[in-house]
C-alpha cells in the first residue's frame, strides 16, 4: 500500500472539536477520520458519515443460521437417519428451535464481528498506524486527508479551529502487513506537549 | 426554552369517540346480560369469563405503564421524562378497572354459582377431588379475595404515590440538595412498588385469576408469561397515546428518539413474550404428560386452534420482522400500526389464555368480546384525558428533565 500525507490535529475538548468539524467539511477538505477516546455521541452524524450497513448484514447470518440449522436438523431426522424419539413425529419442530435459535444468534454474531474486523482493516498480524497515541487517552485527534493540497494552508487552518500539535504526516492506510518503525520512536514522537 | 404547550385540552371529539365507545359497551353488556345473563351455566359462564378477561387485560396494560415508569426511575433514568406524565395518567385507570374487576370477581365467586369458570369454589367437587382437595389451603375464596384486594389496592397506592411525588416537579427549580432528595424520594416509592409488583404480577396474582381457571393444571411460565404480555401492551399503549398528543401538538420535546426507545421495549418485550411462550409450549409438548397438555388440547387441536397460532403470529413474526429496523421505530405512522396490532396482539392472547379453559368446544370470539373491549378502551379515553388535562404535561423543574430533552436513542 502506498503512503498517503496527512494532516493531524489535536482537540482537548468535545465542544472545539464539534465546531472545528463543521468548519473543516464546510471549508472542503476530506476528514480521513476522527479518533476518539471513547464513542461522542452526534460525532458521526457531524461528520457526515453514513449509516452503517452492518445491521443488515446481520440480519442475512442470522437468516444464514436459521436456514442452515433447520435444514441440517431436517436433512438428518426426516430423510437421511429417521430415530423414533419418545414417539414423536420425525418432523419435531418444536424441539429443533432451541438449536435453530442458537444458531442464527451465532452465525449472526460470528458474521458481523468478522465484517466489522474486515471493515475496520483489522486481522491477525495487520499493523494499523496510530495518527496520536493519546488518542487513547484523553485527546481528540482529526485527521485529514491531504492528497496533493498544500499541508501549510491546512495546518493554518486547524490551528484557527482551536487544534493544537498540528503537524504533517505520512501513513500507510488500508491493508498494511508491514512492521512499526521503531516502535520507541512514536512514544517519543508524543511528549510533545499538547497538555 | 422554548414556550411550550404544558396544558392538554381534551378535544370535543375525544368526549364524543369515549362517549360512544362507552355507550357501545353498555349496551353490549346489557343485550349480553339479557340473551346469556339469565341462561345455561355455560351460557353465563361465558358472559362473565368475557367481562372477566377483558377487565383483567386492562387493567393490567394500565399498571404496566406504572411499572415502566417506576422501573426506570429505580434503574436511574431520565430519558422517558418528556413523556412520563402520559405513563402516569394511564395508570389512573387502575383503581377503576381495578373496582370493575373486583365486583366481577365476587360476582364470579360469590354470586352466580358459577362452577365452570373456576372449578375449585364447587366445595363438594374439591372435597372428591384429591389434587383440588391439595391445593385447597392456597386455591379458597378467602385468600382469593383478600389477595386480589392487596394487589389492586397496593398498585393503586403506591401508584397514587408516584403520581403525587411527580407532581412536586412542577412547583419551583430544585438546588442540588432538594434534586437529590427528590429523586431518592421517587426512587423508595419506585422500589416498593416493583417489589409488590413482582410479588403479584411476578407470582401469585396471575395463578389465582388465571392459571386457576385449570385448577389442576399449573406452570411456572404463567405469570411471567402474563407479565410479558400485559408490559408489551402497556409500552404499546404509552406510545399509543404519545404519537396521539404529538399529532395534538403537544410535548414539543419528545421527538423520534423517545419513540424509537419506546419502540426497542415494544420488540424486545415482543421476543421476550415468544420465549416465555414457546419456553412454556416445548416443555409440555416434549414431556406429553396428559395432566399438563390438558391445557394445550383445546388450544392446539380444538376450535381455538386458529386463534392460538395467529396470537404466535401476530404478537411474535410481525413485530420481529416489522419492528427490526430502525426507521420503523422512528416512523409516527408504522409506530401507530405497530402499537394497535400489539394491544390486539395481547387483547387476543388474553382470549385464550380464559375462554377455552370456560368453553372447551365451541368459539366463542363474538360481537360480545368487541363490545366489552370498547366499554374499556371509552372508559380509558375518557379517564386518561381527565388525568392529562388535569396537570402540565410535563414535570419542567425536574432535575433530570435536559437528560430526556437532549435524549439520543
Amino acid at each position: 500500500m502506498a503512503k498517503k500525507k496527512f494532516v493531524v490535529g489535536s482537540f482537548k475538548e468535545e465542544s472545539v472539536l464539534f465546531p472545528a468539524v463543521k468548519a473543516v467539511r464546510k471549508a472542503g477538505y476530506k476528514i480521513h477520520d476522527v479518533f476518539t477516546p471513547y464513542a461522542v455521541h452526534g460525532l458521526d452524524h457531524e461528520m457526515g458519515l453514513r449509516e452503517t450497513s452492518i445491521h443488515t448484514a446481520g440480519f442475512i447470518y442470522g437468516i444464514t443460521g436459521t436456514a442452515t440449522a433447520l435444514g441440517c436438523i431436517s436433512w438428518i431426522l426426516v430423510q437421511d437417519w429417521p430415530l423414533n424419539i419418545g414417539g414423536k413425529p420425525h418432523f419435531a419442530l418444536p424441539a429443533w428451535i432451541p438449536i435453530t435459535f442458537e444458531l442464527t444468534v451465532l452465525f449472526s454474531a460470528v458474521g458481523m464481528t468478522m465484517t466489522f474486523c474486515y471493515l475496520c482493516q483489522l486481522a491477525p498480524f495487520v499493523k494499523k498506524h496510530h495518527f496520536v497515541l493519546r488518542s487513547t487517552d484523553d485527546t481528540f485527534a482529526m485527521v485529514i486527508d491531504a492528497g496533493k493540497s498544500n499541508s501549510q494552508e491546512i495546518i493554518a487552518f486547524l490551528e484557527a479551529q482551536g487544534a493544537v500539535d498540528v503537524h504533517e504526516q505520512f501513513a500507510e492506510t488500508g491493508w498494511w502487513f508491514g512492521t512499526y518503525n521503531k516502535e520507541q520512536q512514536l512514544y517519543k514522537d508524543t511528549t510533545v506537549d499538547i497538555a | 426554552m422554548v414556550s411550550i404547550k404544558e396544558q392538554f385540552e381534551i378535544p370535543a371529539k375525544m368526549k364524543t369517540w369515549a362517549m360512544a365507545l362507552i355507550a357501545i359497551g353498555i349496551i353490549s353488556v346489557v343485550i349480553g346480560f339479557i340473551m346469556h345473563g339469565t341462561g345455561t351455566e355455560e351460557e353465563q359462564s361465558v358472559f362473565w369469563g368475557t367481562i372477566m378477561y377483558n377487565s383483567i387485560y386492562f387493567m393490567l396494560i394500565c399498571n404496566a405503564t406504572m411499572f415502566f415508569v417506576c422501573a426506570v426511575t429505580l434503574a436511574m433514568g431520565g430519558w422517558h421524562l418528556v413523556f412520563q406524565r402520559v405513563a402516569e395518567a394511564i395508570s389512573v385507570m387502575v383503581p377503576i378497572f381495578g373496582v370493575i374487576t373486583f365486583a366481577v370477581f365476587l360476582y364470579i365467586i360469590f354470586g352466580g354459582h358459577l362452577h365452570s369458570i373456576y372449578h375449585w369454589i364447587d366445595k363438594d367437587a374439591v372435597a372428591k377431588d384429591k389434587l383440588l382437595d391439595g391445593k385447597s389451603g392456597f386455591l379458597n375464596p378467602t385468600f382469593f379475595m383478600v389477595w386480589s384486594i392487596l394487589s389492586i389496592g397496593l398498585w393503586s397506592i403506591l401508584g397514587a404515590r408516584m403520581r403525587k411525588l411527580s407532581v412536586e416537579a412542577d412547583e419551583s427549580p430544585m438546588d442540588y440538595e432538594k434534586g437529590k432528595h427528590f429523586v431518592w424520594r421517587n426512587t423508595v416509592t419506585a422500589g416498593l412498588f416493583i417489589v409488590w409488583f413482582a410479588l403479584t404480577i411476578g407470582s401469585v396474582t396471575p395463578w389465582f385469576w388465571l392459571m386457576s381457571l385449570d385448577a389442576h393444571w399449573y406452570s411456572t411460565m404463567y405469570s411471567w408469561y402474563t407479565f410479558a404480555s400485559t408490559f408489551v401492551s402497556g409500552c404499546a399503549l404509552i406510545a399509543l397515546w404519545v404519537i396521539y398528543l404529538k399529532n395534538k401538538g403537544y410535548l414539543e420535546y419528545t421527538n423520534e428518539e423517545h419513540l424509537h426507545d419506546l419502540g426497542k421495549f415494544m420488540f424486545a418485550f415482543s421476543i421476550f413474550w415468544t420465549y416465555l411462550w414457546f419456553a412454556q409450549y416445548m416443555l409440555i409438548w416434549y414431556a406429553n404428560i396428559p395432566e399438563e397438555t390438558i391445557y394445550f388440547k383445546p388450544r392446539v387441536q380444538g376450535v381455538y386452534k386458529g386463534i392460538f397460532f395467529f396470537n404466535l403470529i401476530i404478537n411474535f413474526v410481525a413485530p420481529i420482522l416489522i419492528l427490526m429496523k430502525k426507521s420503523t421505530k422512528r416512523n409516527y405512522t408504522m409506530m401507530t400500526f405497530m402499537a394497535v396490532l400489539i394491544l390486539f396482539g395481547h387483547w387476543i392472547d388474553f382470549y385464550q389464555m380464559v375462554m377455552p379453559s370456560i368453553s372447551k368446544n365451541t368459539l366463542t370470539l363474538g360481537w360480545l368480546d368487541f363490545g366489552v373491549a370498547a366499554l374499556f378502551i371509552g372508559l380509558m379515553i375518557h379517564f386518561v384525558g381527565k388525568a392529562l388535562a388535569r396537570k402540565p404535561l410535563v414535570a419542567k423543574y425536574h432535575p433530570y428533565l435536559k437528560e430526556s430533552i437532549i435524549h439520543q436513542a
